[in-house]
């Protein structure tokens, strides 16, 4: 532990639960809707943001005595454009099905609050260590949420996760579609992405009563 | 007709925030009253009115593959598009700035009930959506851009507007406390999500109850020609 301390440690963990970025921070929702009908997507995009937000952070925190405070946005704006194309070119390049399936939300990570958020919140006041980790930590909770939608809806949706077939195959009658279940068709639509994430808060909050706003 | 058809199709049917989730961050956090509400809602039309047919105007004569052969035989085969990105949202940026300089001077009352909502617009993710689907779309001309821009706008400004006189009235109600807030929020944009989606047959409906028509008109025939052989059949019985 010699390079992580006890509160910098925090700043990983924090964001995971108590300081969730999308169910407590209400941060960098549009993404999270509308890319999560698949586990895949939500995989790549979590890491997207993460790669984005971690080494956004440290040049940001890098820059910080340096940029004037009234262009300070546009100069985030660039920031983040710049790392964002360099993850839509390199996904264009390996991954060509998954960029088409995300479409325009990879451009959209630009415009994702989580990434200014935690630009004006931590690293204009803080060193590049710091501001890396806590990129890292919110990234993290971000994907966190990203993945247990995704798991979700793939799951119950189309009964597969990853494009693997694990409750059995629906036409041929097999696992447990031998027993007269059925695939949800509905979870795959856009709203119940929003219905999903609504019970996560329902489920978080009720488990930590001071999270409960009046 | 294709203005009247887009305007209404980005409105309802492809609707911002409930299609396509597009600037959610400030709709959850600016709905809470529906003054503050209209406020951010007249702004966003204002700022994708303007920014949508700039950047169509930015991708048709520099960033498309070939977009800039108006420059001379040479230069027709460059694709700069990995750049639109960059290209868009320095637009936004400076749109969002310069509008914000010439209301504050023009219109110092427009300016007081914006004014605090314009630099939050720079970040709002309808505004870059907006501009990234028209490109996506292949949307065909300037007037057709603004038609859209002008379209999912007004969309936007309707769904906060709904969720903002919702939450008012949801005060009253006895929802559970770890859902109060936040998760209400959620599941009833949800649900109306799920309204949304009635919409999506506006368009396309029509071409389809066309075609069921016609097979039920089919159908009658048959069953008329049937039955008219029956009658038929049957006199040529009675008859015999």
């Amino acid at each position: 532990m010699g390079l992580i301390s006890k509160k910098d440690a925090k700043l990983i963990t924090d964001p995971l639960a108590d300081n969730n970025p999308i169910t407590i921070q209400v941060l960098g929702i549009c993404s999270a809707l509308a890319i999560t009908a698949e586990l895949k997507a939500s995989i790549v995009m979590a890491v997207s943001v993460l790669f984005v937000l971690g080494i956004g952070n440290v040049v940001i925190s890098l820059m910080r005595n340096i940029i004037p405070s009234k262009i300070r946005i546009i100069v985030q704006l660039v920031v983040v454009a710049a790392l964002v194309i360099i993850v839509d070119q390199v996904l264009k390049a390996f991954a060509y099905e998954l960029s088409k399936t995300l479409s325009v939300f990879v451009g959209l990570i630009i415009t994702n609050c989580i990434i200014m958020g935690r630009f004006e919140a931590f690293a204009l006041a803080n060193k590049p260590w710091q501001s890396f980790l806590d990129g890292i930590g919110n990234a993290a909770g971000y994907g966190l949420i990203l993945i247990i939608v995704g798991f979700f809806r793939e799951l119950l949706g189309s009964g597969t996760l990853l494009g693997f077939k694990v409750l059995g195959d629906p036409i041929e009658k097999t696992g447990l579609y031998a027993i007269g279940y059925e695939n949800n068709g509905f979870m795959l639509l856009s709203p119940m992405a929003l219905i999903v994430v609504g019970i996560i808060i329902w489920i978080q909050r009720s488990r930590n009563k001071a999270l409960i706003e009046d | 007709m294709e203005h009247i058809e887009l305007f209404f199709k980005s409105i309802f049917i492809d609707n911002m925030v409930f299609a396509t989730f597009l600037g959610m961050c400030s709709y959850l956090a600016v709905s809470k009253k529906v003054s503050t509400a209209v406020g951010l809602g007249a702004a966003v039309i204002f700022v994708l009115a303007i920014t949508v047919p700039l950047n169509w105007l930015l991708d048709q004569y520099l960033l498309q593959p070939g977009a800039l052969s108006w420059l001379g035989e040479e230069y027709a085969d460059y694709d700069l598009s990995f750049l639109s990105f960059i290209m868009f949202i320095a637009t936004i940026a400076t749109m969002v700035q310069l509008v914000e300089i010439v209301v504050e001077k023009f219109s110092p009352s427009l300016y007081n009930s914006l004014g605090i909502f314009l630099p939050l617009i720079a970040v709002n993710c309808a505004i870059l959506g907006g501009s990234l689907f028209m490109q996506s779309r292949e949307i065909a001309t300037l007037g057709l851009a603004t038609t859209y821009g002008v379209g999912s706008g007004i969309g936007w400004f309707l769904a906060i507007l709904a969720i903002a006189a919702i939450r008012e009235k949801i005060r009253y109600s006895n929802v559970p406390p770890a859902l109060r807030g936040l998760g209400i929020t959620f599941i009833i944009t949800g649900l109306m999500a799920i309204g949304f989606m009635s919409f999506g047959g506006m368009l396309t409906g029509g071409d389809d109850e066309v075609k069921k028509e016609d097979t039920t008109a089919q159908v009658e025939a048959a069953k008329k020609i049937e039955e008219t052989k029956a009658l038929a059949d049957n006199t040529i019985k009675v008859i015999e």
